[in-house]
């Protein structure tokens, strides 16, 4: 399923350990009361790693969850793995140093839109070109919770908040195209209340060896209440909601009224209804295309006003890792030239006294 | 064609003269090889038993504009026939390839002082550029010292004629010709030099022989011109017995987290961005990769202190270096290490400051910042080399305070410790200090719950467990919010915070260092000078010219400035006056004010340069004499 780069394409996996004793999700589930709001989009988030974990067979010693700042932070708290809350924005560089360190661990980013995109926007799009074997989930609610309720890097422009009381200048960032523009591996996007799909993304995701973005669309109840409703509603989605499949043909839409994407005569993408279009001319989906333009182009339809909205899986190819190298390199070293600690202190021009 | 093979003047007797010990400044254009030269000059002292000290002095400016001022750049080396402790205040002799080299070199030399230039860059563009009307050359300005004028570039390029290389390709090998003939000057063994430049050329075999070309025609004028009828020998210094190889600081330093790795038996990881005077600790670690060393050059420095933090929880020795800039940036990380009780070396090559400063110049400001350069109660250890060799020591010692305590250590070394160079006798790899851990293995719940938590203690240390990911039964969290003792579990209870902010510091202020030793011969002392970090050196030189001049004076030197040694304070209650000479404008002395309330005075200069031994000497010994501060 993955593209052949004359580099192994080894599962996001290898050299975790396989576990023991078969793990159930109460096993996952730390002591720790969850302390989301009623109604927090991150309780289905939780509820959804915690129940497919035990399916990776993994010890859950091996299993690491570091968080920056904010609500979705407290993630790892609530986790019975290691884990570590970390500082704001920082979880990419934290992550990256315990990936490039440890081959045997799983190592999950826990980040949100203004830890991810704001503070942390540097760590996350060079974390991603590195491709260290990381899974980053990127809740993103398009509004500050923890500080409670100013505009984040996603938020609608216009929008008005406390701190933005006439409404936001900002030009939002669209997370998916940005993970396409830093040399993200594996870009996916999924929705909090979708559990299935949510799942099978997140699966996906820890099988990919190298950084995977998983940008989840998560409802904040009490500041952003129902950012992502449109996606939610049954007749809404049926319209705006694009799940693209590796393979597979892009169309939508309910059973009499069928969308497809093609591809216009400018190169553009566009949704036109299948009645109007030869069925050739609509777009099959290659997540591994090597060439980001296709995976970059789903990205824009619709854009920030979710009409449409794509999710699923936009690329997935293989590519040599940041941390497979490093290890590959300290090891021919090692083999190369033994170490010798009196050799290198003594170096080559000495005196004798 | 001379012999270069192990030739030493011994035949010519007639025209040697011994010397105790000579100080040399190289200075050209910042394109001139200076540093090159420097430090070949430098391997040939060490190579020959030599004490020496260097000072590389360079612009920030990676070419600035050629022949000006700003573009000098130069390379000072002390060596001699006893232990010296510094780079020397007033160069013996002055290679100047420039009249810019001269005229911002000029200040520094002493009535009598040597002057060697190269007359082919005296052109009327060059004076001009510096502000020359006439030559210094022909104007008088330099008759209180002995000039040799050398066609350098000239007689270079016929040197290298027969290589075949271009007019500019062949005027590059001028630093040679220099170094050759200083070489000749000073009676210094070739062969080494020679060696290395046919390997440093290696893939331009032409480049090479016109270097060596070059090289032996600058010994060759000395040997046959009249004008260099005298030449020195500086004898082998009699140091303690050993086997000695010349270091800079940041080798010194790179070597020491090497080996703090091998000794502690965890793999090293430096996490680092890009910053002078600091970037060479990471070059150097790039090369050890066989030890089991991963470097990694970050997205910026919030980025390289995190990773190694990151490799510290997973049981590495995490590494990260900067310089002062670089540790603004790294304080809420460092931060955060404090909250998780973690193993983290941090090292600050300090440079000029505030804000972008002089990068290239040498201060010791940082000392506030590395203590208390953070939000809330956030104790850390610290502690200074106070020369480039013991940039290895003080390393190992950092490496055993982290692991031992699971604290962020800061290093505080500086520009002229990190690029100065000295002999260093080698140590023997199996006397370094066990710096093996043990990471928790068992859960340790006092409740007998049969949990793991993390922020139970060593009752001793009071450093808490390390339970690595990977250790089944052990799975725990941990983060920056504040944490019951103990459990581990995040809490809000005033009580509590309380109680962790002074265990934290208590920790700290727990630390064993060894007590601070006082340098008083005469035990009849009154005055002492207190220092830390690199002015070890021009102090100690300045009281041994105090004491020579038959006065007496102690000196104490800290290289452990958090906790400070339990002993501080009642050394410094010891005596009348107490001087503290610092590159900052007084921050131990504010300390040792504060903290001891001891009248502790300053002695400060912020110039970018190391203190002098000679205005050492005077303030000093004015205080002896009963001077007030």
């Amino acid at each position: 399923m993955t593209t052949d780069l004359g580099f192994p394409a080894v599962d996001g996996l290898a050299g975790v350990p396989a576990g023991g004793q078969e793990l159930s999700t109460k096993d996952f589930t730390s002591d720790q009361e969850v302390r989301w709001c009623p109604g927090c989009g991150d309780y289905a988030v939780l509820a959804a790693v915690r129940g497919f974990l035990p399916e990776l067979g993994i010890p859950r010693e091996n299993t690491v969850f570091v968080s920056g700042i904010g609500c979705s932070a407290r993630f790892p708290y609530y986790m019975n793995t290691y884990g570590m809350h970390s500082i704001h924005g920082r979880a990419p560089t934290i992550a990256t140093g315990l990936a490039t360190t440890r081959p045997d661990l799983n190592v999950w980013v826990v980040t949100g839109d203004g830890d991810g995109l704001s503070i942390g926007g540097n760590h996350l799009i060079h974390a991603l070109r590195r491709n260290v074997n990381i899974t980053v989930l990127l809740f993103n609610n398009r509004i500050y919770g923890l500080t409670k309720g100013q505009y984040s890097p996603t938020s609608d422009q216009g929008m008005v908040t406390k701190s933005t009381p006439v409404g936001s200048l900002d030009t939002p960032f669209n997370p998916v195209s940005l993970a396409l523009g830093a040399e993200a591996s594996f870009v996916a996007r999924t929705l909090d209340s979708d559990r299935a799909h949510l799942t099978e993304t997140l699966r996906a995701a820890a099988a990919h060896r190298g950084s995977s973005l998983v940008e989840i669309y998560q409802n904040c109840p009490i500041f952003n209440d129902g950012a992502f409703d449109v996606l939610k509603d049954a007749e809404e989605k049926q319209r705006r909601l694009i799940q693209v499949n590796h393979g597979q043909p892009v169309t939508f839409g309910p059973e009499d009224e069928r969308y497809g994407v093609v591809r216009d005569d400018n190169g553009e993408l566009r949704v036109a209804k299948l009645a109007e279009v030869d069925e050739s001319e609509v777009v099959v989906h290659d997540a591994h295309r090597e060439d980001t333009s296709h995976a970059f182009a789903l990205s824009r339809l619709g854009g920030q006003h979710l009409d449409p909205t794509v999710t699923g899986i936009f690329r997935a190819v293989s590519r040599p890792t940041y941390d497979d190298q490093v290890r590959a390199q300290l090891t021919e070293a090692a083999e190369q030239k033994p170490a010798d600690l009196q050799k290198l202190l003594t170096g080559n021009n000495t005196w004798t006294i | 064609m001379v012999a270069t093979n192990g030739h030493r003047p011994e035949e010519r007797t007639e025209t040697r003269r011994k010397a105790n010990r000579v100080v040399i400044r190289f200075a050209g254009d910042s394109g001139d090889g200076m540093q090159l030269t420097g430090d070949r000059f430098t391997s040939e002292a060490a190579a020959f038993g030599n004490d020496l000290a260097t000072l590389p002095n360079y612009p920030a400016e990676i070419r600035a504009p050629a022949g000006t001022l700003p573009g000098v750049s130069s390379f000072q080396l002390h060596f001699a026939d006893y232990d010296i402790l510094t780079p020397g205040d007033r160069p013996d002799v002055l290679v100047a390839m420039n009249p810019a080299a001269l005229k911002a070199n000029l200040g520094d030399l002493s009535d009598g002082a040597t002057v060697v230039v190269n007359t082919d860059e005296f052109t009327k563009r060059n004076l001009k550029k510096v502000g020359y009307e006439t030559s210094p050359l022909e104007s008088g300005e330099l008759e209180r010292f002995t000039v040799h004028p050398v066609a350098m570039s000239e007689l270079t390029k016929g040197a290298v004629a027969e290589t075949g290389l271009t007019r500019k390709e062949a005027e590059r090998c001028k630093n040679m010709f220099a170094l050759g003939l200083l070489s000749w000057m000073y009676s210094r063994p070739t062969e080494d030099t020679e060696r290395f430049l046919r390997e440093k050329f290696a893939s331009k075999p032409q480049v090479a022989e016109a270097n060596v070309l070059a090289f032996r025609a600058g010994w060759n004028y000395g040997e046959t011109t009249e004008s260099f009828a005298v030449s020195y020998e500086v004898a082998p210094a009699s140091l303690p017995r050993g086997t000695y190889r010349q270091v800079t600081g940041n080798q010194a330093l790179a070597y020491g987290l090497v080996s703090a790795g091998w000794r502690s038996e965890l793999p090293v990881f430096l996490g680092s961005y890009p910053i002078t005077p600091a970037s060479d600790v990471l070059h150097e670690m790039a090369r050890h990769k066989n030890f089991g060393v991963t470097t990694f050059q970050a997205e910026d420095e919030i980025a390289g202190v995190g990773a190694a933090l990151g490799a510290s929880f997973g049981g590495s020795l995490g590494v990260t270096t900067t310089s002062g800039p670089g540790l603004a940036l790294k304080s809420e990380t460092i931060g955060l290490a404090v909250a998780l009780e973690l193993p983290l070396l941090v090292c600050d090559i300090q440079r000029g400051g505030p804000s972008t400063g002089l990068p290239t110049k040498t201060e010791q400001a940082d000392l506030l910042q590395a203590l208390y350069g953070r939000n809330g109660e956030s104790p850390v250890a610290v502690v200074a080399p106070r020369s480039p060799a013991d940039c290895f020591d003080i390393a190992l010692e950092a490496a055993r305070i982290a692991l031992t305590y699971r604290t962020p250590v800061l290093l505080l070394s500086d520009g002229a410790t990190a690029n100065g160079s000295e002999p260093w006798l080698i140590p023997d790899v199996e006397q370094l200090p066990d710096l093996r851990v043990t990471f928790a293995t068992e859960p340790n719940a006092s409740d007998g719950s049969g949990e793991f938590w993390p922020y139970v203690r060593d009752p001793e240390t009071l450093a808490r467990q390390w339970a690595i990911p990977g250790t089944p039964g052990l799975e725990h969290r941990v983060g920056g919010l504040e944490k019951v003792d103990g459990k581990g579990s995040i809490s809000y209870d005033p009580d509590n915070h309380d109680a962790m902010v002074r265990l934290r510091q208590r920790k700290i202020d727990g630390v064993e260092v060894p007590d601070v030793e006082v340098d008083d011969p005469s035990g009849r002392a009154r005055v002492l000078v207190l220092g830390w970090g690199s002015s070890y050196g021009p102090i100690g030189a300045a009281c041994r010219r105090v004491r020579q001049r038959g006065m007496e004076i102690a000196q104490a030197h800290l290289r452990y400035l958090n906790p400070m040694p339990s002993n501080l304070g009642e050394v410094l209650r010891g005596y009348d006056r107490v001087i503290v000479p610092e590159m900052n404008t007084g921050q131990l002395a504010m300390l040792l004010r504060s903290r001891y309330l001891v009248d502790a005075r300053s002695y400060t200069k912020v110039a970018g340069l190391p203190f002098q031994a000679e205005e050492l000497e005077k303030v000093l010994s004015d205080v002896v004499q009963g001077s007030e501060l």
